[in-house]
C-alpha cells in the first residue's frame, strides 16, 4: 500500500544516516496488531509531513527474538509490555535509555507510570513509559455458561470440552492464583517458584481433559466462542469487549482472583535512528483526541488520565459490563520476569503440552 | 477327445471395432502345429490388434479364437498359454537375466530348484549358457532377442507371438536374426507366429504367410504361392517387386486374353489368382523385373515372349547378382527389368533395347476401387 | 591461452552465484547454527562452549518424544501419501488420455496455489465442530448432534498429506512416464497376475521415483509448521513447534539451534536408513526425478 513513499523513504534514512538533521525521516514501529490504525498514521504524517510512518506487526515474544537477532538495530520504537523489558535488557542490551523530558509525562496516570518506571529502571536509567494497559481474564457466554468467576472454572467438569484457553504464561499465574499462592511474590526464590509451576502443571494436565483445545491467538478464539463451541476461555479483555459488540452475552468476567492485568509501554531499542520521531509518535497518541481513535482500534485503555472516559461509547459499555470498581482494585499488573524465569515457564508448558492426560 | 487337435491356433470370424472404426474385419485362420507363421501387412492393417486379441490384450468384438481346441475367449492374459516378444523386446530392465527367464516360472509356483534347471537348459539352447548374472543392458542386441525369447520359451507355450521383434536391430544383425530365428523355431518346435511389415523377413522365414490388409486377410500361402501366384492386386502389388500398368480388356476368353495399357501397349496377359476376366473390364497388369527379357535392339528379332516394349536404357543398378536394368518406354514409362551383368559386353546408358515377356508371367486382376 | 583463461573465468562467473548461495543461505548459517548450538549460557550475557544443549535434549524426555512422534507420523504421513499418490501417478501416466492427463495435474497442483495458512483454514472451516461436515451429517440425519473432526492426530495426518502429495505424485509421474507399456504387459503375458505384475515390475520400476518423492515428502512434513499447529490437538505436539517455542517463546537460541540441528540429523539419518533398506542412491533418485 504504502510501499513506494517506504522505500523512498528507506533509501533516504540510509543515506542521510548520520547526518543528524534528516529532511524525511522514516519512523520504524514494532508494535501490536492494531496498535498502529490507518486513520492515526494518517493524521500523524499530516502533522510531520517530513517523517513517513513504517509499521511492523508483531508480539511480545517476536519483538524481543527480532531486536535480539539486530543487536537493537531496525526499528525506531518498539512496544513490548512492562514485564518484558527488564529481563530482556539486561540479558540483550536491546534498548536505550529515555529521555523523559521529551515525553508528556504528566497527562499520564501517575500509578500506571510509576508502576512501569519501577519495573524497567535499570541502574537508574528508565527504559520505558506506558501506553496503553488491559488485562487477561475469563470470557463466557452467560447463557451457558453462568457460574464462570475464577480462573479454576475452565476446569469445572460442567463445562467439559467447551472450555478454552492459551497455552502461555497468563493461564500459569493464573492457575497458580486460583490455587490460592502469588506466583509474583514467588519469583524472588525460583526453587519455590519451581515446586509451584509443578503444582500447577498437575493442575492444568488433569485439566485436559475439560479444554476443548488450545486456541493460538484471537481470530481461532472468537471463532470458536462466536459458533458456541465453547462457552469459557481465558482470553484478552479487549477480544472478550469485540465479541460482546456482536453478542452482548458473551462478556469478560474479571476472575474473583484478580485479572492479570499488562502495560503495554513505549521503549526506544538501542540502535534506533530516529529518536524525536519516536518521541513525537508517543506524544501523539497519547493526546485525547487520538486516544479514542487508537482504544477504538485496540479495545484497550490509555495510561493518561481519564482515559476511561476517552474510550469508544461500545467499548466503554463493555468495560462498565465487565468491571466494577472492585475488580479494578483487585488488578494483578505482572511482575517483571526474572532472568530464567521464561525457561522454567517454557518448560512447565511444554510438559502439559505433551502430557496425554486428556 | 484324447487326440490332439491338429491346429494350435484357430480363429474364426475374428473383428474387432474401436468405436465405428473396424481394425479386424471378420478374420479365419488355422495354424497347424509346429509350424511358422507370418502375418504380413502394411502398418495399420490390423495386425497387431490380431496379435493382441491372441494374447487377451484385447478382447474381440466377435468370433472365436480357439488355443489347441479350447477357445480362450474369457481367458485373462495370464492364463493363456500363449507368449509374446513385445516390439521392443519389454526385457524387465530391474532384473537381470536369470530373473527375467525365472519370472515365468515364479509365477507359476515352481521350485527354486526346477527354475533353476530350466533357465540353465534355455540359457543353453539358446547358446547363451553364462549369461544368467547379466544385467539387461549389459546385453547385445542380438542376445536381448534370444533371451526375450527363452523368457517365453522356458515356459514351453502352445504359440509364441512375435511382433516385429527384429525392427529395432540394425540391417546386418536383422539378417543374421533372420535365420537364427528360424533355427531356433525349429529347435523348439513351436508355433510361432510372427508379425512384420517387413516382406524378406515373412518370405524367408515362415512356412505359412499371411497378407493382411485393411482387416481382411487378402491370402494365405507359402511364400512361393504368394509370390507367384497371388490371389488379388494387392498381394501382387505388396510382395516382391512389379511393373504395375492399368488397362481396359479389348479381348479375353476368361482366362486370358488381350489388354490396352493407359499408355496404348497393347499387351497378352493371363488372368491371376483363377479369376475370370472379361471384355471391357478395367485392370490392373503385374509384371516382375526377372521374367522381363532384355535384348539390344539390334537382336530384336531374337526376343522371345508375347509381348514386347522398345526403349532406351535409362540407368543400370548395378546390385551384383540382383541388377537391375531401368528402361524409358517410347510412352515415357520406367521399367524394371532384371540382367545378368556379367561385366563383359553389358548393357550401357542409352543403348536402345527391346524388352518381352510371356502373357503367363502378366499377371492381371480386375481393378479395386482404392488400388 | 587467452582463450583458456577466458573459458574459465566464464565458467567461474557463471558458476558464482550458484556457489555464493550455497554459501551463503545454506552453509554459513548451518555453521552458525552449530556454533550457537555448542554455547551454554552460564548467566546473563556471558556464554561458555559445551555440549549442553544436547544433554539436555537427552535428558528431557519430552523433547525426545516430541521428536519420535514427529518421525514416526511424519513416516504414516510419507506412506500414506505414497499409497493414495501412487494410483493417482499410475492413472495420470498411464491411464488418462493426454488432454485428461493436463487437468489432472492441474487439479494436483491448484493446492499449492494458495498458502499453507489458507490451506490450514480451509480444513479448519470443513471439519470443526461447527464445520460444513459436521452441519452436512447433522442435516442429513446421520448423527444426532455436532461431531468435532478437528484438533486431533488423524486430522493432522489428513492435513499433511493433502499438502504434501502433490510432491509424491509429480515424481511418481515421471519414473512412471519412462515405463513401456509392453512391461506390464509382459508381466502379464508371462503369466503374471495383477498383484505380481505390480510387485515384480511396476513397484520396482518406479522404485526411483518412490524413493525420492518419499524422501521430499518425509523432508517436507517432519518441517512443516503451520499445519500441525493449526489442526492439532492439545496433545499433539510437533518438533518444529518446539524450536519455534526455543527461539521465541523462550528467547533460548541456543537450545533451538541444537534441536534445528538435530531435527536435520534425524531426518537425514532416516532417510539414509530409507536409501540403505531400498537399495537405492541419492544420485539415482532425487537427482534424476
Amino acid at each position: 500500500m504504502r510501499t513506494k513513499t517506504t522505500i523512498a523513504s528507506l533509501l533516504a534514512a540510509t543515506m542521510l544516516v548520520g547526518a543528524g538533521t534528516a529532511q524525511a525521516e522514516t519512523l520504524r514501529l514494532l508494535t501490536w496488531g492494531s496498535y498502529a490504525p490507518e486513520e492515526l498514521v494518517q493524521k500523524f504524517e499530516e502533522e510531520y509531513p517530513d517523517i513517513d510512518v513504517e509499521v511492523t506487526f508483531s508480539n511480545n515474544e517476536e519483538m524481543i527474538a527480532k531486536l535480539r537477532a539486530t543487536g537493537g538495530a531496525g526499528f525506531d520504537l518498539a512496544q513490548p509490555s512492562h514485564d518484558r523489558i527488564y529481563a530482556a535488557q539486561l540479558e540483550y542490551d536491546i534498548y536505550k535509555p529515555l529521555d523523559l523530558s521529551k515525553i508528556d509525562t504528566d497527562a499520564m496516570q501517575p500509578s500506571l507510570l510509576d508502576g512501569v518506571k519501577a519495573n524497567t529502571t535499570i541502574d537508574g536509567e528508565v527504559y520505558a513509559v506506558p501506553h496503553q494497559w488491559g488485562t487477561s481474564g475469563l470470557m463466557a457466554d452467560v447463557t451457558k455458561a453462568p457460574d464462570v468467576k475464577g480462573w479454576d472454572d475452565l476446569c469445572n467438569p460442567a463445562y467439559k470440552g467447551k472450555t478454552s484457553m492459551r497455552l502461555r504464561r497468563t493461564i500459569l499465574l493464573g492457575t497458580a492464583f486460583s490455587m490460592g499462592e502469588d506466583p509474583f511474590a514467588a519469583y524472588a526464590d525460583l526453587d519455590k517458584y519451581q515446586q509451584l509451576l509443578d503444582k500447577v502443571a498437575d493442575k492444568l494436565i488433569e485439566c485436559k481433559d475439560n479444554i476443548k483445545a488450545y486456541w493460538k491467538g484471537g481470530d481461532d478464539l472468537s471463532a470458536m466462542m462466536l459458533s458456541g463451541e465453547i462457552v469459557a476461555s481465558e482470553t484478552w479483555d479487549s477480544t472478550a469487549y469485540k465479541l460482546f459488540d456482536q453478542n452482548k452475552n458473551i462478556v469478560f468476567i474479571p476472575p474473583e482472583t484478580g485479572a492479570l492485568a499488562w502495560i503495554d509501554t513505549f521503549a526506544i531499542p538501542r540502535k534506533g535512528e530516529a529518536d524525536d520521531a519516536a518521541y513525537k509518535w508517543i506524544n501523539f497518541v497519547l493526546r485525547p483526541e487520538n486516544v479514542t481513535i487508537m482504544s477504538a482500534s485496540t479495545g484497550a485503555i490509555a495510561s493518561i488520565k481519564g482515559a476511561k472516559e476517552l474510550l469508544p461509547e461500545d467499548k466503554k459499555a463493555a468495560v462498565n459490563a465487565a468491571f466494577t470498581d472492585a475488580d479494578i482494585d483487585n488488578l494483578k499488573f505482572f511482575a517483571n520476569i526474572p532472568p530464567g524465569v521464561e525457561d522454567m515457564e517454557g518448560k512447565t508448558l511444554e510438559k502439559i503440552k505433551a502430557a496425554t492426560g486428556g | 477327445m484324447t487326440e490332439t487337435p491338429a491346429y494350435d491356433l484357430e480363429c474364426h470370424g475374428i473383428s474387432k471395432s474401436f468405436g465405428s472404426v473396424r481394425a479386424v474385419k471378420d478374420v479365419s485362420f488355422n495354424i497347424p502345429s509346429g509350424s511358422f507363421f507370418s502375418i504380413l501387412g502394411p502398418s495399420g492393417c490390423g495386425k497387431t490388434t490380431l496379435m493382441r486379441m491372441i494374447a487377451g490384450f484385447e478382447e474381440p468384438s466377435g468370433g472365436d479364437i480357439r488355443i489347441k481346441g479350447k477357445s480362450v475367449l474369457g481367458t485373462p492374459p495370464n492364463r493363456r498359454n500363449v507368449k509374446m516378444v513385445f516390439q521392443h523386446l519389454a526385457l524387465f530392465p530391474m532384473m537381470n537375466v536369470y530373473e527375467n527367464i525365472a519370472y515365468g516360472l515364479r509365477c507359476r509356483g515352481a521350485s527354486n530348484d526346477e527354475i533353476k534347471r530350466r533357465v540353465q537348459d534355455v540359457l543353453e539352447r539358446i547358446a547363451l549358457p553364462d549369461v544368467g548374472g547379466r544385467e539387461i543392458h549389459q546385453l547385445s542386441g542380438g542376445q536381448k532377442q534370444r533371451i526375450a525369447i527363452a523368457r517365453c520359451m522356458v515356459l514351453d507355450p502352445d504359440v509364441l507371438l512375435l511382433d516385429e521383434p527384429l525392427g529395432a536391430l540394425d540391417l546386418k544383425l536383422r539378417e543374421a536374426m533372420k535365420i537364427e530365428l528360424k533355427l531356433l523355431q525349429h529347435q523348439f518346435n513351436t508355433t510361432f507366429i510372427y508379425i512384420t511389415h517387413d516382406q524378406s523377413e515373412a518370405l524367408v522365414m515362415s512356412d505359412h504367410v499371411a497378407i493382411m490388409n485393411d482387416g481382411n486377410f487378402e491370402q494365405i500361402g507359402t511364400p512361393q504361392a504368394l509370390y507367384h501366384r497371388p490371389n488379388t492386386a494387392f498381394v501382387a502389388g505388396f510382395v516382391g517387386d512389379s511393373n504395375r500398368w492399368s488397362g481396359k480388356v479389348t479381348a479375353s476368353d476368361g482366362t486370358g486374353g488381350t489388354v490396352e495399357t493407359a499408355q496404348g501397349l497393347t499387351m497378352q496377359f493371363t488372368a491371376g489368382g483363377g479369376l475370370r476376366i472379361g471384355k471391357g473390364e478395367a485392370v490392373e497388369i503385374f509384371v516382375r523385373p526377372e521374367f522381363i527379357n532384355t535384348v539390344r535392339a539390334a537382336d530384336a528379332a531374337a526376343a522371345p515372349g508375347d509381348n514386347h516394349m522398345d526403349g532406351v536404357v535409362d540407368s543400370l543398378l548395378f546390385n551384383g547378382a540382383n541388377s537391375r536394368v531401368l528402361v524409358r518406354s517410347q510412352t515415357g514409362e520406367l521399367i524394371e527389368a532384371d540382367v545378368t551383368l556379367t561385366g563383359d559386353g553389358d548393357l550401357a546408358p542409352g543403348e536402345a533395347v527391346r524388352l518381352s515377356w510371356s502373357a503367363q508371367h502378366a499377371m492381371c486382376f480386375p481393378r479395386s476401387g482404392d488400388a | 591461452m587467452v582463450q583458456k583463461d577466458v573459458r574459465r573465468l566464464t565458467l567461474i562467473l557463471l558458476f558464482a552465484p550458484f556457489a555464493m548461495w550455497i554459501a551463503l543461505l545454506i552453509i554459513v548459517p548451518h555453521i552458525g547454527m552449530v556454533a550457537l548450538s555448542l554455547r551454554e549460557k552460564v548467566a546473563p550475557r556471558v556464554y561458555e562452549f559445551g555440549l549442553g544443549n544436547y544433554i539436555d535434549f537427552i535428558n528431557e524426555p519430552i523433547y525426545w518424544n516430541t521428536l519420535l512422534r514427529t518421525g514416526s507420523m511424519s513416516l504414516l504421513v510419507t506412506a500414506l501419501a505414497l499409497l493414495i499418490g501412487f494410483p493417482i501417478a499410475y492413472y495420470i501416466a498411464k491411464i488418462a488420455g493426454n488432454r485428461t492427463r493436463g487437468a489432472l495435474f492441474l487439479l494436483c497442483l491448484i493446492p499449492l496455489w494458495v498458502s499453507d495458512l489458507i490451506r490450514a483454514f480451509g480444513w479448519i472451516l470443513l471439519l470443526r465442530e461447527t464445520g460444513v461436515i459436521s452441519t452436512f451429517l447433522q442435516w442429513s440425519g446421520l448423527v444426532s448432534g455436532p461431531i468435532e473432526f478437528l484438533y486431533n492426530d488423524v486430522t493432522v495426518i489428513i492435513g499433511l498429506v493433502y499438502t504434501v502429495i502433490l510432491f509424491m505424485i509429480v515424481p511418481l509421474v515421471s519414473t512412471l512416464d519412462g515405463m513401456d507399456d509392453s512391461l506390464v504387459e509382459a508381466g502379464y503375458n508371462l503369466g503374471g497376475s495383477g498383484f505380481t505384475v505390480l510387485r515384480r515390475i511396476i513397484v520396482p520400476y518406479a522404485m526411483p521415483g518412490i524413493v525420492s518423492g518419499c524422501i521430499v515428502v518425509f523432508m517436507l512434513t517432519a518441517g512443516s509448521y503451520l499445519t500441525p499447529i493449526l489442526l492439532g490437538g492439545k496433545n499433539s505436539s510437533w518438533f518444529t513447534e518446539q524450536i519455534y517455542d526455543q527461539f521465541i517463546t523462550r528467547f533460548n537460541w541456543e537450545s533451538g539451534a541444537a534441536f534445528g540441528f538435530l531435527l536435520l540429523a534425524f531426518t537425514s539419518t532416516v532417510i539414509w536408513l530409507g536409501l540403505k533398506l531400498s537399495g537405492q542412491t541419492l544420485a539415482n533418485t532425487v537427482a534424476k526425478s
